[in-house]
């Protein structure tokens, strides 16, 4: 794995033409709530969450990376039965941090992908389990093996997707 | 301000941050379905679901087409195969039916209600939540078609959950393995009642069953109907695993019968009625008449036979032998001595008149005639001692007169005296245990 530190004057900000910008969130959370219905394991992945993460690393912009994180998490509330702020909080945080690293790491290899999507569900999964303890008193329970899968799943998932929508990418 | 221009982002967050922070406090605090954050969930589905809607109804028509029209393959096979399973089902159903008969019959005995679904509506799974802390489908049936709120969900293997949120096309349905599910769940052997609930990874547990009873692995799970949600006895699934849990209760790991990851098609239960089971005799049959199938016959002569189907001359309309009476006993006046015997094998069918039976030549499907010395005779003053069969609803069709709890009582047009019954015997039914004992009539 082959994570290097980036100088800001190396750091390359990109921008996505409006309908990229809203599509492929839209998308995500489409394909996230359809295809487990036919295909269950799916579910293990969080593609608004990969989605968030390579849109508030490519724009390197943390105001850009809250806002990104809050309304993808926020549409994706909607769809749950959950109170609507629970995915919003946390992928809020999650749009700002990835957003920071990326202003910080090389984040262009699938080393530090993989890794991305691997720590960012767990640290996704976290926040929303206190939130949803602390602010929405819902007793949760963790299933640690599960989980474990599920972040292995979203590392992995990881390094095609955000090569995928690489493509998508226009240099500033 | 200086501090917040030179932290710009991090205030932007903190502002986000806080801004949500309060609305999940109002809807924790107080949960409304017509708030502000009702519109941003009504916005979000209304977003997904119209896509998800069209995809699943184009991917459903491509799909009969094909299935229809080109991937024929098998179908001769399958079709026998499913011919022979149709036989072997309809056997089954005849037994199941003789149950269910017997088991209507108890509940009205005992006064017991049951719970018929009554009308149900077919829905397509259009889409999910998408994520693994809320467990619930999306169906393509709304307000529109009738849905509320906590109506049950079920499949043909099992039932799926409860609608919790109803849109103007679509509604959300909870499933039953979702963690803040829970839902009235009996054990089917023991009758055991306990919470059905779900757990993180998608499995099910029955919570409350005291760890001091016996639980077997394999056991099926029932609705309890405790929850006012599903009607009792609809299956939940099998126990796969049974633990000493927390305290002093078991931990009851339960797959689910419906295959909930596989859903593309479910029925929303939208009535069910509760009513006490009537008891609707069949054939009306008195007591007497059970018994005299149980007695040997005695070879018809065709004299006799022809005299036997007299109609008897005290015939009236309003007595129990009455044109349209459920099961008139043909009264023969015997030469017998003084004793007249009476033929109650009841008419082949209740609507025939007398007369129209009793042509002479026909044929006398029962008939009697003289007293059996072997047999006891009954005397005149003794009390229908009929016993009652306990398998026999105490209905009688018969007319006026005739005894309307199911014991036979002769009326004045079916003479007064009391009369012997001799019939031609049939093999014994199963319906009750009667003693064979001479049948005695006597007069109300």
């Amino acid at each position: 794995v082959q994570i290097s530190v980036t100088s800001s004057e190396q750091v390359q900000v990109h921008r996505f033409s409006l309908p990229v910008a809203f599509g492929v969130p839209l998308a995500a959370i489409f394909a996230q709530a359809y295809v487990p219905v036919h295909f269950h394991f799916f579910s293990l992945l969080d593609l608004p969450l990969l989605v968030t993460i390579f849109f508030s690393v490519a724009r390197r912009n943390q105001t850009i990376g809250v806002i990104t994180g809050a309304l993808i998490g926020l549409v994706q509330d909607s769809l749950t039965h959950q109170p609507i702020g629970l995915y919003g909080i946390a992928k809020t945080v999650v749009g700002y941090l990835a957003s920071s690293l990326g202003v910080k790491l090389d984040v262009e290899n699938p080393g530090s992908r993989f890794l991305m999507g691997f720590a960012f569900y767990l640290l996704h999964l976290g926040l929303y389990h206190l939130i949803a303890r602390g602010l929405a008193s819902q007793m949760l329970q963790v299933s640690w093996g599960h989980t474990l899968l599920a972040a292995l799943a979203s590392g992995i998932a990881a390094v095609p997707l955000f090569a995928v929508l690489d493509r998508a990418k226009r240099s500033m | 301000m200086d501090l917040i221009s030179r932290h710009r982002n991090l205030t932007i967050l903190v502002a986000v941050l806080f801004a949500q922070m309060v609305g999940l406090a109002v809807q924790v605090k107080r949960p409304t379905e017509h708030g502000p954050t009702s519109l941003i969930r009504l916005w979000g589905v209304s977003l997904i679901t119209p896509a998800e809607n069209a995809v699943v109804h184009v991917q459903s028509w491509v799909g009969r087409i094909w299935r229809n029209y080109f991937y024929l393959r098998d179908v001769r096979r399958e079709n026998e195969r499913l011919q022979q399973e149709n036989l072997r089902l309809r056997l089954e159903q005849v037994r199941m039916a003789q149950d269910a008969g017997q088991a209507h019959r108890l509940q009205a005995l005992f006064k017991f209600k049951e719970q018929f679904i009554s009308q149900t509506l077919a829905a397509q799974v259009i889409g999910s939540s998408g994520t693994e802390t809320s467990r619930l489908i999306y169906i393509d049936k709304g307000t529109g078609d009738g849905i509320k709120p906590d109506m049950a969900v079920i499949a043909p293997d099992g039932i799926v959950g409860k609608i919790i949120r109803v849109f103007p096309t679509t509604s959300q349905v909870l499933e039953i393995n979702d963690q803040s599910s829970g839902f009235g769940a009996m054990l089917e052997k023991s009758r055991l009642q306990g919470i059905l609930k779900g757990t993180p990874s998608g499995e099910m547990m029955v919570h409350y069953i005291m760890s001091d009873e016996k639980v077997e692995v394999g056991e099926m799970v029932l609705t309890s109907g405790g929850d006012r949600i599903f009607p009792k006895g609809l299956p939940i699934g099998r126990v796969v695993r049974v633990n000493p849990g927390p305290e002093t209760f078991l931990n009851i790991r339960v797959r689910p019968a419906a295959q909930l990851d596989r859903l593309e098609e479910v029925l929303v239960i939208m009535q069910v009625d509760e009513r006490q089971p009537e008891l609707v005799p069949a054939a009306p049959r008195r007591a007497a008449d059970i018994l005299a199938e149980r007695l040997p016959t005695v070879p018809v002569k065709a004299p006799e036979a022809a005299a036997a189907v007299q109609p008897a001359p005290s015939m009236k309309p309003g007595t129990g032998s009455a044109p349209g009476s459920a099961a008139p006993p043909r009264t023969i006046p015997s030469s017998a001595g003084s004793t007249n015997v009476s033929v109650v094998k009841p008419l082949p069918t209740a609507v025939k008149p007398p007369a129209a039976a009793a042509k002479p030549g026909s044929p006398a499907p029962v008939t009697n005639l003289q007293p059996d010395p072997a047999k006891p005779k009954s005397t005149k003053t003794g009390v229908s001692a009929l016993p009652e069969p306990s398998g026999i609803p105490r209905t009688d069709g018969g007319g006026p007169g005739n005894g309307a709890d199911g014991v036979h009582t002769p009326t004045a047009g079916a003479e007064s005296s009391t009369r012997t019954k001799q019939v031609d015997s049939k093999p014994a039914q199963p319906i009750a245990e009667t003693p064979k004992t001479p049948v005695k009539d006597t007069p109300q």
